[in-house]
């Protein structure tokens, strides 16, 4: 099976800093692929290199088969139509309320009329389980709350691949496990294909298909979650049995 | 992309139920329905190969605008891959989102006065507070940040010497040209000296500082505390147990205290060397005869009045610009609003309290 996202040879750096170095993965079509790995080791930086929010000083990434290191912009924004993106801090446009946070990719991406972009809305909320919270603003949410409403924005446009940073940080074992089953059903009913960066082992556990462990800017390890508790590689080892 | 096929009643839809291709299917349906009344209508979606979460949005849609007491709408023949999407994305079954509930006229206007009197209350409290902590400030240090009170000083005094000196000569030297033509016809040349001297040493160079000031810093000081407060900054701090006021206000609070009577004092200067140009070159004075007449004219009080402005400006500034900073509410935009609410109210105060002061010490002026 061919790669849809392939990093070839990343590095990426902030100012002198390498924080990516000469790094290569795969994500394979319909997997949920967790990326790990120590804070501050590069992760935010690996997902934002991918989507070019940043423009990484060497090397290649390919998504769904296409080149898009130096992709021109009109080009590339038609790849980013396929994409969602989840920021670790939620990244929700304060001035506008949460309905229409989510109705911003509907509007700007597609033709649809607005009556079914509200309907569309509504749905996405209540898929994160948001129902009563579209006519808020961010800055009236709680902290979980804004993450799955960020979510729901990730998600407006049914992605063919969703970028989740840390999708479960902060939220409460129910609400969390919810959003696995949500993340799983997604993946199931769009043929959506996942990364994911998270720290929670439960999480993992219920979702990951591949486990990619980052260690001072490389790849340590790539492979199943069973795989991955048997590693010999003690800094993987530590992470499982803290 | 998918295909819709009518006949009589029985619409089919097949292929891929997706972003593409609904706008159409929503227009040919529409069309279907107005000219069709057979009271029950049939889908049959048994051709559906995929579906995203749109198309479950067009079905409800459909159902929702287009069933009538008269007209029942159904979707048959859904093939299970396609049902459970449906069951999974559709909020059909869920009641409407509620109205927003609309307040009266009268309710609003009470809850504007009662905003406004809480707010002046409000005022009130951070006014002590900042001065309380300023003058408890003077004698201790701790509390504040090290070498913040310099620091301050430079960034509200010593970065603005050269707007301000640009904007007080040039105000000096259009005053006194504009002044210059009407003097001359009255031959009373030299009064351009008094004129320019009591102008910018009374009115015009406070004034003017404290329009550039509450502009460059009151902004700067308004939007850092209201980002403070949204980033939950200050909450840290008071988690800390330093208190915001004083770790915070306290050194700005010292120096613009300090820096704006200096930066006025520069401001009379210029804006007194953009007149004393004019009158030496349009109204053809010499040059000792200008500065004679000025300081015939100018007595100390005038300077101290002037003086005196500048610091109560300083303060309206600063404690305007801790309020709106410290009211914010909203994220990033509410510190955007915050910073030119702050902005507009403080020279509007600047100049409300330039007329009570210059209206005070007009009836104090002793009689020549
Ligand atoms: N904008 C930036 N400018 C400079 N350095 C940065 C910037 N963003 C991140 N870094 C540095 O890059 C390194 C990796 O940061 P990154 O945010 O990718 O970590 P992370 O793996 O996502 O950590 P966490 O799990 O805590 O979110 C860190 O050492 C950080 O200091
Ligand atoms: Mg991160």
């Amino acid at each position: 099976m061919n790669p849809i996202i392939q990093v070839r040879n990343l590095t990426a750096q902030y100012d002198e800093e390498i924080v990516l170095d000469d790094l290569s993965i795969d994500v394979y079509p319909n997997e949920i692929a967790i990326i790990l790995g120590k804070s501050g080791c590069g992760k935010t930086t690996l997902l934002k290199n991918i989507i070019r929010l940043y423009q990484p000083s060497s090397g290649t990434i390919e998504i769904l088969g296409q080149d898009v290191t130096w992709m021109e912009e009109i080009e590339f924004n038609k790849i980013l139509r396929k994409i969602g993106v989840l920021f670790q801090n939620g990244a929700l446009l304060n001035s506008l309320t949460v309905a229409d946070n989510i109705a911003i990719p509907l509007e700007q991406h597609t033709d649809l009329p607005p009556s079914l972009i509200r309907r569309l809305v509504r749905e996405k909320l209540h898929l994160v389980e948001l129902d009563n919270a579209g006519s808020l603003l961010p800055s009236q949410l709680s902290g979980g709350m804004r993450k799955r409403a960020a979510l729901a924005r990730a998600i407006a446009l049914d992605p063919l691949i969703l970028f989740g940073d840390e999708p479960t940080a902060g939220l409460d074992p129910v609400t969390a496990a919810a959003l696995d089953q949500l993340l799983l059903k997604l993946r199931r009913l769009l043929n959506m294909t996942l990364v994911i960066v998270t720290h929670e082992l439960t999480s993992i556990q219920r979702i990951a298909d591949r486990i990619i462990f980052l260690d001072r800017g490389k790849v340590i390890f790539q492979g199943t979650l069973d795989a991955a508790k048997q590693s010999s590689i003690s800094t993987i080892q530590r992470f499982f049995n803290p | 992309m998918a295909e819709i096929s009518i006949q009589k009643n029985i619409i089919y839809l097949s292929g891929e139920l997706e972003v593409p291709s609904i706008r159409s299917i929503l227009e040919q349906v529409k069309n279907a329905m107005t000219s069709n009344d057979v009271p029950q209508i049939i889908f049959d979606l048994s051709e559906l190969t995929k579906i995203d979460s749109a198309g479950v949005a067009l079905l409800d849609e459909i159902k929702a605008r287009f069933s009538a007491p008269d007209r029942s709408i159904q979707f048959l023949n859904t093939p299970p891959q396609i049902q459970e999407a449906i069951v999974s994305f559709s909020i059909v079954d869920l009641p409407a989102e509620s109205a927003a509930i609309r307040k009266s006229f009268f309710e609003s206007i009470g809850e504007r006065v009662y905003k406004t009197i809480t707010n002046s209350g409000d005022l009130l409290f951070l006014i002590a507070d900042i001065f309380y902590w300023s003058i408890i400030g003077l004698f201790r240090r701790k509390g504040q940040r090290e070498g913040s009170f310099i620091q301050q000083s430079v960034l509200i005094g010593v970065n603005a010497f050269a707007i301000v000196g640009l904007i007080s000569f040039l105000i000096g030297f259009i005053l006194a040209l504009q002044s210059a033509a009407q003097l001359r016809q009255f031959g009373a040349n030299i009064f351009i000296a008094d004129l320019i001297g009591i102008a910018m040493l009374k009115e015009m160079g406070p004034m003017m500082t404290a329009i550039v000031v509450a502009g460059r810093s009151g902004s700067a000081i308004a939007s850092e505390i209201a980002t403070m407060v949204v980033t939950e900054e200050i909450d840290a701090l008071k988690t800390m147990s330093l208190n915001p006021i004083r770790y915070v206000v306290v050194p700005k609070f010292h120096g613009i205290t300090l820096t704006m009577p200096l930066l006025t004092v520069f401001s009379d200067f210029l804006g007194i060397l953009g007149g004393f140009i004019i009158g030496i070159t349009y109204l053809q004075l010499s040059a000792t005869a200008f500065l004679n007449e000025l300081v015939t004219v100018l007595i100390l009080k005038d300077v101290l009045t002037g003086l005196f402005k500048s610091v109560i400006f300083a303060w309206i500034i600063i404690i305007v610009a801790c309020y709106f900073g410290l009211k914010v509410t909203g994220g990033s935009e509410g510190v955007g609003k915050a910073t030119t609410a702050s902005v507009v109210a403080s020279i509007f105060f600047v100049i409300v309290a330039d007329s009570i002061l210059g209206l005070i010490f007009y009836f104090n002026q002793p009689i020549y």
